[in-house]
């Protein structure tokens, strides 16, 4: 893990660094960061316990051990990476461990938004792609150099085009993947709506 | 791109900008939060100097963490005890309504907004909890989000969010006796598979759906997540009306009428178009078991594990992956497997008509001697109605253990988990690897009446011999 870490900030549009695979579908967060972790008001001391209970099985073998990926920051993984739980403590987890980036198959939707809600941009390749990645991984360091305007991935070896979505793409370029303060911004819109809906009317006595 | 169903209608209502880069501005109607998942978010405000927007629109209460032997004060687990702290500050610092341990209203999150008439129809809904689907149920959108969504919520009551598409999945027919809705879900998510919803929400319709209770129609979209749907739900009807109409947040009155004419303006137009449609046969589905570690790798009773050759070339990574942690070989029965620990309990399956089938099951039968067996209540008040029932009782002299209401074992926050390799058969949603608290703990999804089942006999059962007897 790394010693110093600290939260992404403004625009992203390079990721540039070594690569890590993780192979398996379905990886769900509860495996990315069991739920006695989550017992905490903080998430600053999650990255020693990613995938906790995967490595203490594997004896020291599991990716996430293994000296060769100390320094990775790209994680490449398979179909429906982080299903299960909304916990965002699973991508703060990744994050904290080292992690700026991931190319998968396909995300799940809970983690997709908690991952470009902090700053980690994910990007999706067809399944071959992907396992060309992971095979080329298992062999050599694989270095890539992703562009986020331009949606590509480039190595040494090969480059591929990255799929991501527009509006998180767009997002990263103009730093404003922190929702808060581009939400802030309609205040009156927000105040029109609290006003016009139907059911606040007819729920006076909550209110 | 979907038009006129339920869902297209609640968005567009509940829309409140079209932000740059193509995802809406989201109004939320009702926020629920809960000890886990909120004080990161409570902290982002801080840190960012804001305050809550409508704190009238958040509700709050304590589940994940919450002991179930003993609730008294200071919880034994020092974090638990910190986390519940921070909580109730934080609901007093910014005046967010909370139900506390002993309010009489506390619970699991999704167990106790519905029965207080929170929960509605036509409303967005949204909690730091992927179960969040579960008040679907009512034909309301309500969907999971993150912590950061979380403080977005607090702090603006929008979140940003991509529309998503719309699946209906049909069930025509009904039930057969023994089949539960839990079997009907865990069925859906086998022939669909755990990441087809991903970007859908799911319409579950046709008559199987309809001729369900609410609480059934809440197991169903419970585990819309678990087919990868972050949003699952029902249209409303008499039986929804009927659900909510006295709850004590449930509108009065001229309101009531008021209500009842908008909540039937909003069901998908019988012209209503779909991104995809599914139809199934309920009366096909028998009761239906997990066997591997994920909530899509189940069959029923009298099926055996699948063999690796029968499974599609997606499937199979995991389902060797699935043997070997559960320890099963491909071809071998599900049926007669011995179970270890016995759960009824949870957000899916936790409330007082599923304590009512599973004691039902077990009334004047015992829990084998091999096996650990506990039951949770859902909430104070399904606990406070299953006693003026006598369930309680039921369920004590066949040797189950009666616990105060919680999340428990369904994740195993507080210490209700399972030792080693134990084996549970469970009335929850996850089978996932290590979930139910033990790294290597192995877990059978069920209905709970199956985990009565499986409690007598000591070894996964086949309900309908007890029923149907």
């Amino acid at each position: 893990m790394k010693s110093e870490f600290t939260s992404p900030i403004g625009k992203i549009s390079e990721i540039n660094g070594k690569c890590i695979s993780l192979k398996g579908n379905d990886i769900d967060t509860d495996r990315i960061i069991p739920a006695r972790f989550l017992k905490c008001v903080n998430f600053d001391s999650l990255g020693e316990s990613v995938f906790e209970d995967d490595r203490k099985t594997l004896k020291g073998r599991h990716p996430f051990d293994l000296k060769e990926n100390k320094d990775s920051t790209i994680l490449i993984v398979n179909s429906n990476f982080g299903c299960g739980s909304s916990r965002e403590h699973a991508p703060q987890a990744l994050m904290r461990w080292g992690i700026k980036a991931i190319i998968g198959e396909s995300f799940a939707d809970i983690f997709y938004s908690n991952c470009i809600a902090i700053g980690i941009p994910c990007f999706t390749l067809p399944k071959k792609s992907i396992q060309k990645l992971q095979n080329y991984n298992d062999k050599e360091f694989l270095i890539l150099e992703i562009d986020v305007k331009n949606s590509l991935a480039k190595s040494k070896d090969f480059n591929f085009k990255l799929e991501i979505k527009d509006s998180s793409r767009k997002m990263f370029l103009s730093g404003e993947w922190d929702a808060t303060s581009t939400l802030l911004k309609n205040e009156n819109l927000i105040e029109n709506k609290f006003n016009d809906l139907p059911y606040l009317k007819f729920n006076t006595h909550f209110t | 791109m979907s038009q006129n169903t339920l869902f297209d209608k609640v968005w567009d209502l509940h829309k409140v900008s079209s932000l740059p880069g193509g995802s809406d501005q989201i109004f939320i109607g009702l926020h629920l939060i809960h000890e886990v998942t909120s004080p990161q978010a409570f902290g982002g405000l801080k840190d960012k100097n804001l305050k809550v927007k409508f704190p009238n629109r958040t509700v709050a209460t304590v589940d994940h963490i919450v002991p179930t032997d003993n609730q008294s004060r200071p919880f034994k687990d020092n974090l638990a005890e910190q986390m519940i702290k921070t909580l109730e500050k934080n609901c007093s610092q910014h005046k967010i309504r909370f139900f506390n341990i002993g309010s009489g209203n506390q619970g699991i999150v999704h167990v106790v907004a519905p029965e207080l008439g929170l929960t509605q129809p036509g409303m967005t809904i949204a909690c730091g909890d992927s179960h969040t689907s579960t008040h679907g149920a009512f034909g309301s959108i309500a969907f999971g989000i993150g912590t950061s969504q979380v403080r977005d919520v607090l702090a603006t009551q929008t979140i940003a969010m991509n529309k998503l598409k719309v699946r209906q999945i049909w069930c025509e027919n009904k039930l057969s006796n023994g089949v539960y809705a839990k079997d009907l879900v865990l069925h859906i998510i086998n022939k669909l598979g755990v990441k087809a919803g991903v970007g859908f929400a799911y319409e579950f319709a046709g008559p199987a759906i309809h001729a369900l209770s609410m609480e059934e129609r809440m197991t169903i979209c419970n585990m819309s997540i678990e087919g990868g749907a972050r949003c699952g739900y029902i249209n409303p009807d008499e039986k929804t009306f009927a659900y909510i109409k006295n709850k004590l947040y449930a509108p009065k009155n001229d309101q009531w009428d008021q209500a009842l004419t908008w909540w039937n303006s909003l069901k998908s137009n019988e012209n209503s178009i779909y991104d995809d449609v599914i139809k199934l046969d309920a009366s096909k589905v028998e009761p239906t078991v997990t066997w591997g570690i994920t909530p899509g790798q189940s069959i029923s009773i009298n099926q055996q594990i699948p063999l690796i050759d029968d499974l599609s070339p997606n499937d199979k990574l995991v389902a060797e992956e699935a043997y070997e942690y559960m320890s099963f070989k491909p071809g071998q029965s599900i049926k007669d497997t011995p179970v270890d620990v016995c759960f009824i309990g949870s957000c899916t399956n936790g409330r007082i008509s599923d304590l009512r089938v599973a004691a039902k099951v077990l009334k004047d039968k015992k829990v084998s001697k091999n096996v650990k067996a506990f039951v949770v209540p859902g909430s104070e008040k399904v606990a406070n109605e299953a006693k003026q029932e006598g369930l309680d009782k039921i369920f004590k002299d066949s040797g189950f253990q009666w616990r105060e209401p919680g999340c428990s074992m369904c994740l195993a926050m507080n210490s209700d988990k399972l030792i080693g390799r134990q084996l549970s058969a469970s009335s929850s949603n996850r089978n996932f690897k290590g979930r139910q608290g033990s790294p290597s703990g192995r877990t059978l999804l069920m209905s709970p009446a199956m985990v009565a089942a499986a409690a007598i006999n000591g070894k996964v059962s086949d309900v309908r011999e007890f029923i149907n007897k």
